[in-house]
């Protein structure tokens, strides 16, 4: 079992054709994950990787029975192809790209509460279920199957825990890079609760970053509704104030909301272990188990 | 992106907004044929990205050529907050009797923006948030349709804003969402809106923050961007195309991605050191980009010694690892100690390609930031 992906799920790639869509379609592939189509307007009839291009996600999900589609496309296009993604069959859209204007997204939000779709991201590293699919660029070979769920704000601070896991022979049903913008489709409370009702996760890591409250609600929901265990990372507790570290999101605020401070505490407070180390997550997930 | 006051209420009287008559100065000379121009009295506002400027001395009231000299005198060139104020906007001096604060910006949590309005303007709004949150009135808006009308007025009367100019406050702040939406920032705000004798409403400040992704489609806004001032570094890493943010600390830090880097500077300080920086080179690590990174924390003078912490993903860790040594191949001789740790794809034969006699190696990250700490003088 797993969540979101597996190894029957049908992929569209948006963008197949760019620099990036093609490379990390043909990873993809590689890996073993069912890349059925590409879409790309004014590029239907072509081929990339032996698949098939589309000039439309609906064109191409109809045809190919696609069921998931991941958006590979530059920010000044992304909100756009994640719009005509959520007016498609696709059930679950997975937003690879990084810069994507906070003011799309903020609209972007509001058709994807229309709907029942999942969005994961944007700027994410994408999702994973070891062994059968992978839906964005995360490097597949540090993956391996098994109990643990894994949900992350930042990219390759999941790949360090992982291999923190992996070390230890403890696998992962799926990982999901939630993203770092401000405003994101799947957040920690829907990451949460799709693991909590997977019978094969028999705990959670979830890695947050300074900026936002979303942390926050993650604790809330824990002490509320759930019974998988979870082990938390909360990256930033360096960062000063008003500093944008990298990720679009990870700031704390002039008035200093979105410490790192107020989320360990958070988390805390809902019996959740919060590891000082990449290290000490990997020994909390060992102790959870 | 952050626009100086001037620049913003440029923005602002373009869409109609009621601004004060000002001008630009970066002289006493000009700053007095502004005031002669506009006509007593006049205020002199320094224009440097700091806040609360006027306790810290940065805006002086001036009602003759001689006060407007002196305010010329003592605020050019002075250093607000480590910043050297090099101009200064005069602008004519409001007679108020009220003062308001309007401002929009995004609430990150509800994923939509929220426009407020507090009848408390003037003083900070973040302290008037803590101390009395319902003297601030606030509509969230739905991003799909924009601030409908009745939304401005519900936000003005909840605010408890006077009745006589109700309609003008409400059209500010229509106006207001208008720009923060058409302009792609990520707050707008006008504290204080002032009141006149004569129930006329003015934007005597204007902030005005622009989301740093959407420049793309603001052309006319990112021409307004200034190299940043004060620190070289920034303006280096600019440059580079790197994501940089300098502290205070000695122990350098290089890696790749935002959660792994702002976790690398969590591990420093965990251990007993202070971090010098954050900087992410991001995905790949071709040669060039290595030593640009390793060239701006070497040029850091507080910087004591370096940790270097990547993670191959994509990007092979032997590729990496010949990256970095073609990158330090640009130095004669490093001028600080280098600890460097791989991990993920192809580490171990990256760990093995690494020249060794010029760089530390480390195996895991927690080794490779002990050991960087110690390098820098040990735990404080």
């Amino acid at each position: 079992m797993s969540v979101l992906v597996d190894e029957d799920t049908r992929v569209v790639v948006q963008g197949i054709t760019g620099g990036e869509g093609e490379f990390h379609a043909g990873q993809m592939m590689e890996y073993g994950t069912n890349v059925v189509a590409g879409a790309v307007p004014g590029r239907g009839g072509e081929e990339v990787h032996g698949v098939p291009v589309y000039d439309t996600v609906t064109g191409a999900a109809e045809a190919e029975n696609a069921d998931a589609s991941v958006v590979l496309v530059p920010p000044a296009f992304a909100a756009d192809a994640i719009f005509e993604a959520l007016d498609s069959p696709v059930d679950l859209v997975v937003a690879i790209t990084e810069g994507i204007p906070t003011q799309d997204m903020s609209r972007v939000k509001k058709r994807l509460g229309e709907t029942d779709k999942h969005l994961v991201g944007p700027n994410c590293p994408g999702v994973i279920t070891p062994g059968e699919a992978k839906l964005g660029i995360l490097p597949g070979n540090i993956f391996s199957s098994g109990n643990v769920g894994l949900i992350s704000r930042s990219g390759t601070l999941t790949y360090q825990v992982v291999d923190n896991l992996t070390d230890r022979g403890l696998g992962q049903t799926t990982a999901i890079g939630i993203g770092g913008d401000p405003i994101i489709g799947t957040d920690f409370v829907d990451a949460l609760s799709l693991f909590e009702d997977d019978p094969a996760t028999d705990a959670i890591v979830m890695c947050g970053e300074i900026g936002g409250s979303d942390e926050e609600e993650a604790a809330r929901y824990i002490d509320e509704n759930m019974d998988t265990p979870v082990a938390g990372f909360i990256a930033g507790r360096t960062a000063p104030a008003g500093k944008r570290m990298g990720h679009a999101g990870a700031i704390v605020s002039g008035s200093g909301a979105g410490t790192a401070e107020s989320k360990i505490e958070a988390l805390g407070d809902a019996g959740v272990p919060v590891g000082d180390t990449p290290e000490e997550v990997a020994d909390n997930v060992e102790e959870l188990l | 992106m952050r626009l100086h006051e001037y620049q913003a209420k440029e923005v602002f009287a373009e869409a109609g907004m009621p601004t004060p008559e000002s001008v630009l100065a970066e002289s006493t000379d000009e700053v007095l044929d502004a005031a002669e121009s506009i006509g007593y009295p006049v205020a002199v506002k320094a224009q440097v990205h700091v806040g609360g400027r006027g306790k810290a001395g940065g805006i002086e009231l001036a009602e003759s050529d001689e006060e407007a000299r002196e305010a010329a005198d003592s605020i050019l060139g002075m250093d607000l907050k480590g910043y050297t104020v090099e101009r200064v906007l005069v602008e004519q001096a409001v007679d108020f009797v009220d003062e308001l604060y309007v401002g929009v910006t995004m609430d990150r949590g509800a994923g939509e923006p929220v426009a407020m309005v507090s009848s408390e303007g003037g003083v900070d709004i973040e302290s008037v948030a803590e101390e009395s949150p319902e003297a601030i009135a606030r509509e969230h808006v739905d991003p799909a349709f924009g601030m409908h009308h009745y939304q401005a007025n519900r936000a003005v009367y909840d605010a408890g804003v006077d009745r006589a100019v109700a309609s003008d406050v409400a059209s500010v702040l229509t106006t207001l969402f208008d720009l923060w939406e058409d302009r792609d920032a990520s707050e707008a705000e006008i504290n204080p809106l002032m009141i006149t004798g004569d129930d006329e409403v003015v934007a005597a400040d204007a902030v005005m923050n622009i989301d740093d992704d959407a420049l793309f489609r603001q052309p006319d806004l990112a021409e307004m961007e200034e190299a940043a001032a004060g620190d070289d570094l920034e303006a280096k890493a600019n440059e580079y195309g790197f994501d940089y943010v300098r502290l205070d600390g000695n122990v350098g830090i290089i890696g790749n991605g935002a959660g792994l880097v702002m976790t690398t500077l969590d591990l420093v300080d965990y251990y007993g050191g202070e971090p010098a920086n954050f900087l992410d080179i991001g995905g790949g690590a071709k040669a060039e980009r290595v030593a640009n990174a390793l060239d701006m924390v070497f040029s850091d003078d507080n910087v004591d010694s370096v940790v270097f912490n990547l993670f191959g993903g994509i990007t092979r860790g032997d590729e990496v690892a010949r990256g970095i040594n073609s990158a330090i191949e640009e130095f004669d001789e490093l001028p600080k100690p280098v600890v460097v740790r791989l991990a993920g794809t192809n580490a171990e034969e990256g760990m093995e390609i690494l020249n060794a006699d010029a760089l530390d190696i480390e195996q895991t990250l927690e080794g490779a930031v002990q050991r960087s700490v110690e390098q820098a003088g040990g735990a404080q």
